[in-house]
């Protein structure tokens, strides 16, 4: 489904993916684990498009077609699900008018009709209750004045409205007591299915504990070192991110 | 001014060297006596009428024009102006939609205008525009049953010279300023409206409006009394966009409460805002305020401005009765090369009077937007209270906000606030959405829509949607 290859980029001068590859098949869980600064964001921002990093070479292709070519909406509405590590406040502008017009513009580039009011709230309705949401954020500006978990779980209600083909969570962990972490796990868990792929881009192990995934990946220094099971993760909660760092030096 | 001298200037041969037929000449270029006797000769008005505007002319001569506000325009030559212009006759005007400019037509159907619309809002020559006639005669008789007196101005000259005689000039005096007096010298028409004690206006004055009043002239006098214990709402302007020959529009709007009174007056204003390069567009110069006459009586001015090159423009409320209220809810939009200069003047006299101020500027391109409110307690008015917000939007690295409150307090029991804030659009904000599926444009939309629901929700529900896609016509191109 994701087939990333040998990709390069820089924000401003610097230069941040040093030759990734990664590959992601449909149906799969992926972990991307790395220590801070090793450009786990950046492969997430690059993916889903954002302007402020230049690739400068490899490429990236989406069930077989140059997703680089296309711009950030075009991608999403191609079925790419970017999870904000942190989610931007709208003031004035209604969660649910944000979340209609994403989903109308997925259904457009489907060429389908816009979907119905009442069809709409109530299938958001049914989505909040899920993830264990007060209706009432559906009226409050898009993420204004939320808590982190609130936005984390809002970040969740999108991804499972608009049904992404490959959803790319950007530390959806940080910053969560362990209650919304949990909330917000099983939000995911509820959403894996063997049509979709998800990425998962953490810090830490804990979050796997939760959302068990068939790859972990390590990151340092821009290029993906090790690849393995879900031990792989263990492993690394156990030695630290230095090890990883010599095995990527040596 | 006898009738000949009248028939040879109307009759001058233009420098182009042809004379058109009387009906729909224009005085030649130029501002004098002579010129301000044959504007009110034409339009056959009382000696009162003629008297006025005379003595306007001669302030006007006096007086200099203003230049404290936040904008820039070469000096105006008022001898190069034409002062009085007859309606276009029917046959220079398209005969049909299909004659009319195509860019125009998308636009319309951008902003929703109604199909039975367009053509007269297009200009289409009248006899060929449907269901107007008829449609503004049904108006017509409700208001006369309800006692209203809704007609142009010219109109109320002739038929109510002593409503006009007791209240025009009477808010706005001739010399207020500059762009006042020429325009109390040499106004060409507007609407004037007057409400019974007691009445409520039936119907909204916007729909009438909309059908009937098209192509008033560059100087715009509108007068609107509400007698003791009645109610108008009544919009000016429209949505769709108003090309006009004429750079210099200077329209004066005057305002009377009386006790118990309520008037709500909406403006869109959306008059040609030049190129994107910043050519032509219409200097929009406008005295409006509104006068609180009688106790408990109410103005408020809600205002959406996208249009002109320049747009100068305070309306304001003088709050005398005790316990009036005034408002004020504005949205500017200043794209490409636009400026603005506007914000209000509330001016509390009486005991318990209120105000509400509530503005959104938004800069996008080159453009200067400058917010510029008086918020002033007269030491007799106890009590008084005024909230003012002013929240600026930038969408761009090029444009400026400026923000010019001033107030002047003289009365200890006052309590006035002032918040502002000024934010921009971010990269952020336009990089989620657009992940989320929205085109730039939407996000931008969505957006600058939602700093502006304050303002929007106090216009009458159905031009309320107009104004949000008027905004987002206006916006076009502001990104990226």
């Amino acid at each position: 489904m994701l087939e990333i290859k040998n990709l390069q980029s820089r924000i401003g001068d610097t230069e941040i993916l040093h030759g990734l590859s990664l590959s992601v098949n449909v149906g799969e869980v992926h972990a991307i684990m790395g220590p801070n600064g090793s450009g786990k964001s950046t492969l997430a921002q690059v993916v889903a498009g954002h302007e402020d990093h230049v690739v400068t070479g490899g490429e990236v292709l989406f069930n077989g077609s140059d997703l680089l070519q296309l711009a950030p909406e075009e991608r999403a509405r191609e079925g790419i699900f970017l999870g904000f590590q942190y989610p931007v406040e709208i003031p004035g502008v209604n969660n649910a008018y944000l979340l209609k017009a994403a989903v109308n513009a997925k259904r457009q580039h489907q060429g389908l009709g816009e979907i119905d009011a009442f069809e709409f709230l109530k299938l958001a309705r049914e989505k909040m209750a899920a993830l264990g949401m007060d209706p009432k954020f559906l009226n409050r500006g898009v993420n204004e004045g939320f808590s982190g978990g609130e936005k984390k779980r809002n970040e969740i209600l999108q991804m499972a409205m608009l049904e992404p083909k490959l959803a790319i969570l950007d530390e959806t962990d940080s910053g969560l007591d362990i209650d919304a972490l949990k909330a917000v796990a099983e939000g995911v868990n509820a959403l894996r299915r063997p049509d979709r792929a998800i990425v998962l881009v953490t810090h830490y192990q804990r979050l796997l504990d939760y959302i068990e995934p068939d790859h972990v990946h390590v990151l340092s220094g821009g290029r993906i070192v090790r690849s393995g099971d879900k031990s792989l993760a263990l492993e690394l909660e156990e030695k630290g991110y230095d090890w990883v760092r010599e095995a990527a030096s040596a | 001014m006898t009738a000949e001298n009248l028939e040879s200037l109307v009759n001058r041969r233009y420098e182009h060297g042809f004379v058109t037929d009387i009906a729909t000449e224009s005085l030649p270029p130029g501002l004098n006596e002579d010129v301000v006797r044959a504007i009110s000769a034409r339009k056959q008005e009382p000696e009162f009428m003629l008297e006025w505007r005379l003595q306007a002319y001669r302030q006007w001569l006096e007086m200099k024009e203003p230049e404290w506000a936040h904008i820039h325009y070469p000096p105006i030559d008022f001898d190069a102006i034409s002062y009085y212009a007859a309606p276009k006759s029917d046959d220079d005007r398209p005969k049909s939609l299909d004659e009319v400019d195509p860019k125009l037509l998308e636009t319309y159907d951008k902003l929703g205008i109604p199909l039975h619309e367009r053509a007269r809002l297009a200009g289409v020559a009248v006899d060929a525009v449907f269901d107007s006639v008829s449609v503004a005669t049904t108006f017509k008789e409700k208001l006369y049953e309800a006692g209203v007196i809704f007609c142009s101005f010219s109109e109320a000259v002739r038929e109510h010279p002593e409503l006009v005689q007791k209240y025009l000039g009477s808010v706005v005096p001739r010399r207020d300023n500059f762009y006042a007096a020429l325009n109390s010298a040499v106004f060409s028409d507007g609407s004037f409206v007057y409400i019974p004690k007691g009445v409520r206006c039936p119907m909204e004055l916007s729909t009438y409006f909309r059908i009937n009043a098209a192509n008033t002239g560059q100087f715009e006098r509108t007068l609107i009394i509400a007698d003791e214990d009645s109610h108008v709402s009544y919009l000016e302007g429209c949505t769709a966009p108003m090309r006009d020959e004429n750079q210099l529009h200077a329209a004066v709007v005057e305002l009377v409460a009386l006790e118990g009174a309520e008037i709500k007056y909406s403006t869109v204003q959306n008059w040609y805002p030049g190129d994107e390069n910043g050519v032509g567009g219409i200097y929009n110069f406008v005295t409006k305020r509104g006068d609180c006459r009688g106790a408990n009586s109410k103005i408020s001015w809600t205002q959406v401005e996208t249009g002109s090159a320049i747009t100068w423009k305070y309306p304001s409320c003088l709050l005398r009765g005790e316990n009036s209220v005034g408002e004020f809810y504005s949205v500017a939009v200043a794209n490409n090369w636009q400026q603005a200069d506007t914000g209000t003047k509330m001016i509390h006299i009486g005991a318990n009077t209120r105000s509400t101020i509530v503005s959104k500027g938004i800069s996008a391109g080159h453009a200067q937007n400058a917010y510029r409110g008086l918020v002033k307690v007269m030491p007799q008015a106890h009590g008084a209270r005024n909230h003012t917000q002013c929240d600026s939007l930038l969408i761009g690295k090029q444009c400026g906000a400026h923000t010019f409150p001033y107030m002047e307090i003289k009365n200890p029991s006052a309590k006035i606030e002032h918040e502002a804030t000024t934010s921009k659009i971010s990269a952020d904000q336009l990089f989620y959405c657009r992940q989320r599926g929205i085109s730039e444009e939407d996000a931008v939309n969505m957006i600058v829509n939602g700093f502006c629901k304050e303002v929007f929700k106090e216009l009458p529900m159905e031009f309320a949607v107009e104004a949000q896609a008027l905004l987002n016509v206006s916006l076009e191109g502001a990104v990226g």
